[in-house]
């Protein structure tokens, strides 16, 4: 039961940081896009403060050699650069500017119950399961 | 830039930091929210009979709900939708937003802040594509005057 716990605290701790943050508004975040409009840079600032923090704990957590409650450290090592990698982005990009919303917020968001919210991560499921197909096809 | 919150933000975003970090430190997992709740939904063969690997997603994915129940109890303003997209235009987002973080391997927290932060080449350009692209659109809107 440990590791539910670790991974629960973590979820409620960033749902609160994304709250704080201004993220769970997404009208804040189309805001952050507007580069070209009245571009509010607040969001660059949730980067630094995380990024600021998980780069300096990240390099102290590794050192430990395994995760506190066993197995091992999943931690991504590819680093080619590919048409999925850009594609899958650059589609991502557009349904964040289309609809304020990336996955963290739209589900921190549910208990808010706005149907915004709502339609935002049952579609997102539905084009999660799209994916799989086209994966699948693929193959 | 009446709406512009450095403080609050750069707090929010320490705290996601932190959160990233503690899931790391005693689970050994990377706190990439699209791959965690796709794990969930639609878990890979392997994965489907681990109960382990399922509970984990559930639990982090539950906490992010609770966490954000909790928020909207005290600061509901939080929460508020003041844009004027439909709900159609939020369906076709949250579509190409599953499909695309999927074919990505990625969102705005396994690339933009715990890829980042160990600087994955990967990540990075992710990152700047999804802003680059976001920025593109949310500029056509406007363009186009507004989806409705």
């Amino acid at each position: 039961m440990k590791k539910p716990l670790a991974a629960f605290v973590a979820g409620l701790i960033f749902a609160v940081g994304l709250a704080i943050a201004g993220m769970t508004q997404p009208s804040k975040v189309v805001g952050f896009l507007d580069f070209f409009g009245q571009w509010d840079p607040s969001l660059a600032f949730v980067m630094v403060g995380a990024i600021g923090v998980h780069f300096v704990l990240f390099r102290l957590i590794l050192k430990r050699g395994t995760p506190v409650f066993g197995g091992r450290f999943e931690v991504p090592t590819r680093k080619d650069l590919t048409p999925a990698l850009l594609g899958g982005s650059a589609l991502f990009g557009i349904g964040w500017g289309l609809g304020g919303f990336c996955p963290g917020p739209g589900i921190a968001s549910l208990a808010s119950f706005g149907a915004e919210a709502a339609v935002f991560v049952g579609t997102m499921a539905l084009g999660m399961l799209a994916y799989r197909l086209f994966e699948a096809q693929r193959r | 830039m009446e709406h512009f919150t450095p403080l609050a933000s750069t707090l929010g975003g320490v705290l996601i930091g932190i959160s990233a970090s503690l899931l790391l430190l005693f689970n050994g997992r990377i706190a990439g929210i699209s791959g965690i709740f796709s794990g969930l939904l639609l878990p890979r063969p392997a994965d489907r009979a681990d109960a382990q690997e399922l509970g984990w997603r559930a639990a982090f994915v539950g906490g992010l709900v609770v966490g954000g129940a909790v928020m909207f109890a005290l600061q509901p303003q939080l929460f508020a939708v003041t844009y004027d997209r439909s709900l159609l235009t939020i369906a076709v987002a949250g579509l190409v937003v599953g499909f695309g973080v999927r074919l990505g391997s990625g969102c705005t927290s396994g690339h933009g802040v715990c890829g980042i932060s160990r600087f994955s080449r990967r990540s990075i350009v992710a990152t700047v594509t999804f802003i680059a692209t976001g920025a593109l659109t949310v500029l056509a809107v406007r363009l186009l005057g507004g989806v409705s």
